[in-house]
């Protein structure tokens, strides 16, 4: 992979990440008073997919995501000031006049649609937006909301309908905290290939994911990313110490000009949610 | 003599199809009898789009196609099926507008009948959609009043149920109130209930009561007209509402609306409270001319 790509991705995933670091801060210390689930850790999935899709393929699809979204809304290119604002509880500012918070965001810049609480249902309305627009549509779903028996439904209406829609499973291994071995004994990828749609099973290395773009909305295909959660499934908290961390993984990799990235990101991005801090 | 409703409702389907580039969405809808000959004989080129049996999912799959402006109608062809099409549509489509100010009109045919079909293709189910907000609930069963809701739907942005019945299919009449003069009861009828309030009032009139009667078109928003709320306040002794859901849900919440609007009891009448078998013995039907009768003829007397 192209080291300048790489970069261009790394950029995308550390502004995921210090708006997380943020957004944790804040939410210990009770500035942020609605529950946040953080995407920290995973954002190297949406960071490679935005960057691949909007910036390479130059396509803006729909967007359908879940409550874990920050990372998908940013890389993007959603307006950070409008989630910091939504999340810090200035209703005014916010894309959703407070009614989204950090589950349901929504942003018509972006094609981004809103999700609902319920998990997994983004993937029967992505594939109905898909079906009657027959645009390029990107749907994201947890490992956990994959299993929703209405997405199973609709992932074989896709199939059959043959639509440009690229499915993206996140998978972190957990619901909440239950371990997939302990829900199940199948694979999503297996379960796209049943459909008779690509599937395929990868971590979340941009290096990785950058090899299945030849596919992308060409036809329906789905893509089980192994990744990592750093945080607790909601809120500021950590349930252990010992996750890889695919950000350092990556700096360490990209040596010095990821390092000038992350200070800047740091700096930049701590500025921002001060100055909404003020607001307040 | 004018069209029926099912020709009425076909005409509309066409249109919405073939002028207003619109699509239609539903299962087995293109097999034998095209949903109660309410369908024009079309098919996926055409936007009659045949879902797959994943009833849950596909409530999805028309809410996605409502979020893209297509303005879908999905055909429901028991209302009973609703408890597993419903989801996304009250829980997405109806809240879409409110929360994102993204509008998602869908137009949902839930469609009713009875009579030894048993619990889940039996009856009406709209009480289920209607503690929802962001929905508006209807149930048109002459060809005009189908005509106008279709029209508001296409003006408007929001979910419309349309609780339609079978039994009114071959209907070619509008249906009137009748509120004129002074009454000694009033039946407020939904749905399918409204023809044999037809006949409740002709058979209590031999016997010398004056029966008013009030078709519910718009239930959600209620709609009700000050002349029908005059009607009921002048009335003797109240009235009653029909309807052929379980009384738990719409029927009691309109009563108890007209209780505080009108200072007249309301009483209500519509499914027993219990599952209907396949036996005309175990069966649950919406209230017939007879059980009107007896019903209204116990609460003047009381
Ligand atoms: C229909 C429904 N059932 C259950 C829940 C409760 N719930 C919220 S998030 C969650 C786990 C989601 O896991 P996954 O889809 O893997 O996403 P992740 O949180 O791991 O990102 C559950 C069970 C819900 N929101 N909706
Ligand atoms: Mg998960």
């Amino acid at each position: 992979m192209h080291k300048k790509l790489r970069i261009k991705i790394f950029e995308k995933a550390s502004l995921c990440r210090h708006f997380e670091t943020n957004a944790y801060k804040f939410s210990e210390k009770k500035l942020i008073k609605i529950p946040i689930y953080l995407s920290a850790g995973q954002e190297f999935i949406s960071a490679s997919l935005a960057t691949i899709i909007n910036d390479i393929c130059k396509i803006k699809p729909l967007i359908f995501a879940q409550h874990r979204c920050h990372s998908t809304y940013l890389s993007f290119g959603g307006k950070i000031d409008n989630l910091i604002a939504e999340l810090l509880g200035n209703y005014k500012l916010s894309n959703t006049k407070g009614m989204g918070g950090s589950a349901s965001i929504y942003s018509k810049k972006i094609n981004m649609f809103g999700h609902d609480g319920h998990m997994g249902t983004q993937v029967p309305i992505g594939v109905g937006a898909c079906f009657t627009s027959k645009k390029p549509t990107i749907v994201f779903m947890g490992d956990a909301s994959a299993e929703e028996d209405y997405v199973l439904g609709a992932l074989g209406w896709a199939a059959t309908k043959k639509l440009p829609i690229l499915f993206i499973v996140e998978d972190n291994n957990l619901s909440i905290l239950t371990e997939k071995k302990v829900r199940r004994n199948w694979n999503m990828h297996d379960v796209a290939k049943s459909f008779k749609m690509k599937g395929y099973e990868l971590n979340d290395s941009p290096s990785e994911i950058i090899k299945y773009q030849k596919f992308f909305f060409k036809e329906p295909m789905l893509l089980n990313i192994n990744t990592n959660r750093m945080f607790w499934h909601s809120g500021a908290g950590k349930d252990s110490d010992q996750i890889f961390d695919r950000y350092l993984n990556e700096k360490k990799i990209l040596g010095k000009e990821a390092e000038k990235i992350d200070k800047k990101f740091n700096s930049t991005i701590k500025k921002k949610w001060e100055k909404h801090l003020e607001k307040l | 003599m004018g069209k029926t409703l099912r020709e009425t409702i076909k005409e509309i389907i066409k249109n919405h199809l073939k002028n207003k580039k619109g699509k239609v969405f539903g299962q087995c809808l293109t097999a034998v009898g095209w949903v109660g000959g309410t369908l024009p004989e079309l098919y996926e080129k055409d936007g009659m789009i045949e879902l797959s049996m994943a009833d849950v999912a596909s409530g999805g799959i028309v809410t996605g196609s409502a979020l893209m402006n297509e303005k879908p109608i999905y055909v429901i062809r028991y209302q009973g099926f609703n408890w597993y099409n419903a989801p996304m549509i009250v829980n997405y489509a109806a809240k879409s507008k409110e929360i994102w100010n993204a509008p998602c009109p869908v137009f949902v045919r839930g469609i009713g009948m009875e009579g030894g079909i048993g619990p889940v293709a039996g009856s009406s189910h709209h009480s289920l959609y209607y503690r929802m907000p962001g929905l508006k609930i209807v149930s048109p069963m002459t060809p005009n009043e189908y005509k106008k809701i279709y029209n508001s739907f296409m003006k408007d942005d929001e979910v419309y149920y349309v609780s339609e019945h079978r039994g009114s299919f071959n209907n070619k009449i509008e249906l009137k109130n009748d509120i004129k003069g002074k009454k000694d009861f009033v039946i407020i009828a939904i749905s399918i209930t409204r023809f044999e309030a037809i006949k409740a009032k002709e058979l209590l009139e031999k016997k010398g009561f004056k029966i008013g009667i009030i078709n519910i078109l718009w239930i959600k928003p209620f709609k009700i007209s000050k002349a029908s709320l005059k009607c009921i306040i002048n009335s003797k002794f109240g009235g009653i509402i029909l309807d052929d859901d379980y009384v738990d849900g719409i029927s009691n919440s309109i009563a108890n609306k007209l209780n505080h609007l009108t200072n007249k009891k309301i009483f209500t009448m519509g499914l027993s409270n219990k599952s209907a078998g396949f036996h005309k013995k175990v069966d649950n039907l919406p209230p017939d001319t007879k059980q009107i009768v007896k019903k209204v003829i116990s609460i003047i007397k009381n």
